[in-house]
C-alpha cells in the first residue's frame, strides 16, 4: 500500500458473551482498504466478517459483544473510542453501510422518501451552515439519488413504501440512501446474498460504477467468491474468525498460499468438470466457546503439522500486500 | 383506504345487528313472563294483559324482534319502571356524563402511558423502567372499585384535597346544557369556575378508572418498543446517522404503535364495563350508575339499553381504531 | 491427528439430551431471572397454600359462613382479630382466608366452563374453515365487542343476583376469549409440515386433531388461563360488590368489600384487606402468567 489507508484494523479482537459462555468470534483481525480501493471480504457463515465491519460505525450491542483489543482506524482515528457526537458526524457523512435484506431494513410504515429525506436532513447538521439543504432542497437531492442508482420514474417511485417495491429496487433505494451524504468509505454487508442471481449481477454494475464515478473506497463482505472476483482489487479470506490470507485478487485467487483458500477454490464448481469430482472441505468449523489453542483450522487442514498445534504467525511478503497466517510460511514466502 | 373504509363499515352495521340480537334474547331468557316484568311488580292483571298487546309479547319472537328493532330506530327503548320514564329520555340525561368521565380516563390513560412505555423501553433496567414495570405489573391487577374506594378514602377524607363524589359540588348549578358535558359546557359558557370544578371532582374516579388501561399500555407499549428497537431497520437508520430522537420517536414508535393501539381498542372496552363500578363507588350519575340501579329493581329495559349504547360506542370505538391503524400501517390498506 | 470419518464413540447421557438439557437450564434461567416471575410464583404457592390448609389454620372457622358474635362487632385489627372483625363480629382474617378457597373454586368454574366451550369452537372454525369458521368468528367477535362488565351485569340483572348466576355470567363473557386462541393457533398449525405428513399418511381428521393439533395448543393455552384465573376472581368480585354475585353472608371478597363499604371510613378494615387480597391474587395469576408466557412462547428471546 502506497499511500495511507483510508481504513485500517489493527489486531481487532472480539467476544460476545453468551448464554452458553464466552463466544470468542474475532481473533486477531487485520485488514487495510486504499483511497479508491475495493476490499472483499470472503468466508463461510460464521467466519466472522460481518462482525468484523459492524463496530466501524458503533452497530454492535455491547452487551453481549465485547471488544478485547485492537483499533479500526479511519483516516487514523479510532472507531472505536469516538463519542457519540463524532459518530454522527461520521455515519453516513464519512462511512456509509448498506446491508443484506432490504426488506427488513428499511422501515415498512415510512415512504422511501420520508427515509431518504431523513437521512439526508440528518446529514446536514454536519456540514456548515451555509451549504446546508432544507427539506425542499433534501427531496430534490433523494430524487437525484434514486436516479443515479438507476431507479426508474425516481419522482413518483419516492412516494412509495418499501413493500410496494421489488427487492432489487429497495436493494438500490438502500444504496442511494447510503450513499446520498457522499461518503469516502462503503461498506457493503452481503449486498447481493438476498437477491435473484441477475439482479445480483445488476447491483454489483452499480456499485463498481458508483465506486467509479464517487472515488469511494468499499468493502464488499460477502460469502460468493464470484462476486469478489469481479468487482475487488483486494480480498482478505477469513475463517473462524481470523484473517487467513491477504492480498490482490491475482495473487490470492491465482495463486493461494493458505490450505484453507486453497480449498475454497478447489470447492467452486467448474461447468466442465464432471459431479463427481467435486471437492469439499471436510470436517465443521470449530467451536469458538472453546476455540482450539494453534491454528484454527488444524483438524481440517490436509497439510497439518505437529507444530500446528500452537498458534501461527501473520506472515507478510517483502511489499506489505500480502499476507499469510500458515505456519507453512515460517520463514517467510516470495512471491512465486 | 376507502375501499377498506367501506367494507369495515359494512362489516360494523353486520355487527351492530348481532348485537341487537343478543340483547333481545337476553331479554328474553329472563325467567317468568316477559309482560309481567315490563309491566312492574305492581301491575294488575288487566295492566299486564295490556302491557303484553301493546308490546307485542303474544307475538313469534321473530316479529318481536322486528318490533323491537324498528322501535329503536324510532328512538324507543323503552320505559323505565324506576323512573317512569321513556328510557331514551333517561339515557340523554345519563350517558354524557359517563362520556364524559371515559374520555378523561382513556386520554390520561394514554397521554401518561405511552410516552412512560417509551421511556421504559430505551433506558431498561434503569430506576424508571423498574417503577414502571412494577405499576404495569401491578395495575392490571388492581381492582378499579377498591382503587376508588381507597383513593377517597384517603384523598378525599384523609388529605381532604378531592371531593368524595358527585359531578359538582351540592350547592353549585350545572352549566347550560349543550354538550351535557360540565366541563365543555362550562367552557363554551365562559364559566371557568364551574369548569374546574367539574375537572375537580372527575379526578379520582378518572384515576381509578383509567389505571388499570394504563397498567397495560404501558406495558404492551414498553414489550412494542424493546422489540421494534432492536429490529433491522432501526440498525440501518443508525448507520446512516439519524439522529436518536427520530430514531425513537418516529422509527420506533409508529410500529410500536400498532400493536398498542389494538391494546387500548382492548382497554377502551374494560373502562365502558368498568364504569359502573367508578360510577358506584364515587355516584356519578352516568349510564353505569343507572342500570345498577335498574337491575336492583329488576326493571330490564334500561339494563338493555346500556348494554346497547356501551356495545354500539365500543363497535364504533373499534371501528375508528381500526380506521387509525390503516392510516399508521400502509401494509393494511392494499389489503383491507 | 484423528480422521474426522472415524466412528465416534457411543455418546454419553448427557451429549444424547444435551439440547434438552439446555433447554430446560433455559426455561430455568429466565423464569429465575424474571424477578415479577418468581414473586407471582410465590404469591401463587402462598395462595395455594391458604386455599389447602386455610379452613385447618383459621383462629374462628365457625365465622366463615356467618356465626354471629354481635358482641364483637366491628373492632379494628389486633393481636386476637389479625384483620379486625366485621358487623356481626366475625374475624375478618378468617373469611379473607376461606375466601381464597371460595375465589379459586369461581376462577376455576369461570375457566373451566369457558374453555369447555371455547377450545373446541376454537379447534373446529380453525380446522373446518370455510363458512363454519366464519359465523362461529363473527359471533365471537359479536360477544367481544360488548364490554364483558356490562354483558354479565346484563345477564345476571335478567337470571337474578347469585353467585351461580354470577359464574355462569361471566363464563358466558370469557369463552369467545378462548375461540380467537385456539382458532388462531389451529389455523396456523394446520398449514404446519407435519400436519400436511400426517394427512397425506392417512391419517384420520380426529387423529389429526387430537395428536396433532391439540397438544401444541396447549402452551397458549396455559398462558391464557394462568392469567385469566386472576381476571375471572375480578369479574366476580367486581360483581360481588355489585351486588349482583355472591350475596353474604358468603365469604367472597367482593361481596365483603361491598358490605364493609358501608362501614368506611371508621372500620375501614372491613373494605381494606378483602380488596388487598383481590389485588394479590389477581397480581400473582398475571405474573406467573407472564413467566409463563415468557418461557413457552420466547417471541425475541434470544
Amino acid at each position: 500500500m502506497t499511500d495511507a489507508p483510508v481504513l485500517e484494523i489493527r489486531d481487532y479482537r472480539l467476544n460476545f458473551n453468551t448464554f452458553d459462555g464466552v463466544y470468542h468470534a474475532l481473533d486477531g483481525v487485520n485488514l487495510a482498504v486504499g483511497k479508491g480501493q475495493s476490499l472483499g471480504i470472503v468466508g463461510e457463515t460464521g467466519c466472522g466478517k460481518s462482525v468484523t465491519v459492524r463496530n466501524v460505525l458503533g452497530l454492535l450491542p455491547s452487551p453481549p459483544a465485547e471488544v478485547v483489543s485492537g483499533e479500526i482506524l479511519y483516516n487514523g482515528k479510532d472507531m472505536l473510542k469516538v463519542t457519540p457526537a463524532e459518530m454522527q458526524k461520521i455515519r453516513g457523512i464519512e462511512i456509509a453501510m448498506i446491508f443484506q435484506d432490504p426488506m427488513t431494513y428499511l422501515n415498512p410504515v415510512f415512504t422511501i422518501g420520508t427515509q431518504m429525506v431523513d437521512v439526508i436532513l440528518a446529514h446536514q447538521k454536519a456540514l456548515d451552515k451555509s451549504v446546508r439543504k432544507n427539506k425542499k432542497q433534501a427531496r430534490a437531492h433523494a430524487i437525484e439519488m434514486l436516479r443515479k442508482v438507476h431507479l426508474p420514474n425516481p419522482e413518483s417511485q419516492i412516494d412509495r413504501y418499501p413493500h410496494e417495491l421489488s427487492g432489487g429496487m429497495r436493494q438500490r433505494v438502500l444504496i442511494a440512501m447510503a450513499l446520498s451524504g457522499s461518503p469516502k468509505l462503503l461498506i457493503a454487508d452481503e449486498p447481493t446474498t438476498a437477491l435473484d442471481v441477475t439482479i445480483q449481477a445488476q447491483i454489483l454494475d452499480l456499485i463498481a460504477e458508483l465506486v467509479e464515478d464517487m472515488g469511494l473506497s468499499v468493502i464488499i463482505i460477502t460469502h460468493d467468491l464470484g462476486v469478489v472476483a469481479k468487482v475487488c482489487d483486494n480480498v482478505a479470506v477469513m475463517y473462524a474468525g481470523q484473517v487467513v490470507e491477504y492480498g490482490t485478487i491475482e495473487e490470492v485467487f491465482g495463486k493461494p498460499k493458505h490450505p484453507y483458500t486453497e480449498g475454497l477454490l478447489k470447492s467452486i464448481p467448474h461447468p466442465g468438470k464432471p459431479p463427481e469430482e467435486l471437492y469439499g472441505i471436510p470436517g465443521f468449523l470449530p467451536n469458538l466457546l472453546t476455540p482450539p489453542i494453534g491454528c484454527r483450522f488444524q483438524d481440517r487442514c490436509p497439510k497439518a503439522m505437529e507444530i500446528c498445534g500452537t498458534p501461527p504467525k501473520n506472515r507478510n511478503n517483502a511489499a506489505h500486500d500480502r499476507t499469510v497466517l500458515c505456519h507453512l510460511y515460517e520463514e517467510g514466502f516470495e512471491d512465486a | 383506504m376507502l375501499q377498506m373504509i367501506g367494507k369495515r363499515s359494512i362489516l360494523m352495521l353486520g355487527m351492530l345487528l348481532g348485537l341487537l340480537v343478543i340483547t333481545f334474547s337476553i331479554s328474553h331468557i329472563a325467567p317468568g313472563d316477559p309482560a309481567a316484568l315490563a309491566a312492574g311488580p305492581d301491575a294488575t292483571q288487566e295492566m299486564i294483559d295490556q302491557v303484553r298487546e301493546e308490546y307485542g309479547f303474544d307475538k313469534p319472537l321473530v316479529e318481536q324482534f322486528v318490533i323491537y328493532v324498528g322501535g329503536i330506530f324510532e328512538g324507543d327503548l323503552g320505559r323505565s319502571v324506576y323512573t317512569t320514564r321513556p328510557v331514551a329520555q333517561d339515557l340523554m340525561v345519563y350517558f354524557p356524563a359517563t362520556l364524559e368521565l371515559v374520555i378523561y380516563s382513556i386520554l390520561f390513560a394514554i397521554i401518561l402511558g405511552v410516552p412512560m412505555g417509551v421511556i421504559s423501553a430505551v433506558k431498561q433496567n434503569g430506576w424508571v423502567d423498574n417503577l414502571v414495570r412494577f405499576v404495569s405489573s401491578s395495575g392490571v391487577g388492581l381492582p378499579m372499585f377498591w382503587l376508588g374506594l381507597m383513593l377517597q378514602l384517603y384523598f378525599g377524607l384523609q388529605l381532604g384535597w378531592f371531593p368524595l363524589g358527585g359531578r359538582l359540588d351540592l350547592m353549585t348549578d350545572p352549566p347550560t346544557t349543550i354538550t351535557g358535558m360540565y366541563t365543555i359546557d362550562a367552557l363554551l359558557t365562559l364559566k371557568f369556575n364551574v369548569f374546574f370544578e367539574a375537572l375537580h371532582h372527575m379526578v379520582l374516579p378518572a384515576i381509578a378508572l383509567s389505571f388499570p388501561a394504563l397498567a397495560s399500555i404501558v406495558r404492551v407499549n414498553r414489550a412494542e418498543m424493546i422489540e421494534t428497537l432492536s429490529l433491522d431497520y432501526m440498525t440501518n437508520a443508525r448507520a446512516q446517522g439519524i439522529s436518536k430522537f427520530r430514531m425513537i420517536a418516529a422509527y420506533a414508535l409508529k410500529n410500536a404503535m400498532l400493536p398498542t393501539l389494538a391494546i387500548i381498542g382492548l382497554r377502551f372496552g374494560w373502562m365502558l364495563g368498568g364504569t359502573v363500578l367508578i360510577e358506584s363507588v364515587f355516584d356519578w350519575p352516568g349510564v353505569g350508575l343507572y342500570a345498577l340501579q335498574a337491575v336492583t329493581a329488576s326493571d330490564f329495559e334500561p339494563v338493555m339499553a346500556v348494554t346497547l349504547i356501551l356495545g354500539a360506542w365500543f363497535m364504533l370505538t373499534n371501528f375508528l381504531i381500526d380506521i387509525i391503524y390503516g392510516i399508521l400501517d400502509p401494509r393494511v390498506r392494499g389489503r383491507a | 491427528m484423528t480422521d474426522i470419518l472415524d466412528t465416534p464413540a457411543e455418546p454419553t447421557f448427557r451429549e444424547r439430551h444435551a439440547s434438552t438439557i439446555r433447554t430446560m437450564r433455559l426455561y430455568a434461567r429466565t423464569f429465575r431471572n424474571n424477578g415479577a416471575a418468581m414473586i407471582g410464583l410465590l404469591i401463587i404457592a402462598g395462595f395455594m397454600f391458604l386455599v389447602i390448609f386455610g379452613p385447618s389454620i383459621v383462629p374462628y372457622p365457625e365465622d366463615a359462613l356467618g356465626a354471629t358474635h354481635i358482641e364483637q362487632k366491628l373492632q379494628p385489627p389486633s393481636a386476637d382479630h389479625w384483620f379486625g372483625t366485621d358487623e356481626v363480629g366475625n374475624d375478618v382474617f378468617t373469611r379473607v382466608v376461606i375466601g381464597a378457597r371460595v375465589s379459586l373454586q369461581i376462577g376455576l368454574i369461570i375457566t373451566g366452563i369457558s374453555m369447555l366451550i371455547g377450545v373446541p369452537l376454537g379447534i373446529i372454525a380453525g380446522y373446518v374453515g370455510g363458512w363454519v369458521e366464519e359465523s362461529i368468528m363473527r359471533i365471537t367477535d359479536i360477544f367481544l365487542s360488548i364490554p364483558g362488565l356490562i354483558l354479565a351485569i346484563a345477564i345476571v340483572g335478567v337470571l337474578g343476583p347469585g353467585i351461580g348466576n354470577a359464574m355462569l355470567a361471566i363464563s358466558l363473557v370469557w369463552w369467545p376469549g378462548y375461540v380467537r386462541l385456539v382458532q388462531a393457533k389451529t389455523l396456523s398449525l394446520k398449514s404446519a409440515i407435519y400436519v400436511d405428513a400426517a394427512r397425506s399418511m392417512g391419517a384420520s381428521k380426529m387423529r389429526i386433531v387430537f395428536v396433532h393439533i391439540l397438544p401444541n395448543c396447549l402452551s397458549p393455552i396455559i398462558v391464557k388461563v394462568s392469567m385469566d384465573m386472576g381476571m375471572a376472581i375480578l369479574y366476580a368480585a367486581s360483581l360481588g360488590f355489585l351486588g349482583l354475585g355472591a350475596q353474604p353472608p358468603f365469604p367472597e371478597w367482593g361481596a365483603m368489600i361491598s358490605v364493609g363499604r358501608n362501614y368506611l371510613p371508621d372500620w375501614w378494615w372491613y373494605s381494606f384487606f378483602p380488596g388487598l387480597a383481590i389485588f394479590l391474587t389477581v397480581l400473582g395469576f398475571n405474573l406467573l402468567g407472564d413467566g409463563l408466557r415468557d418461557i413457552l412462547d420466547p417471541r425475541g428471546r434470544e
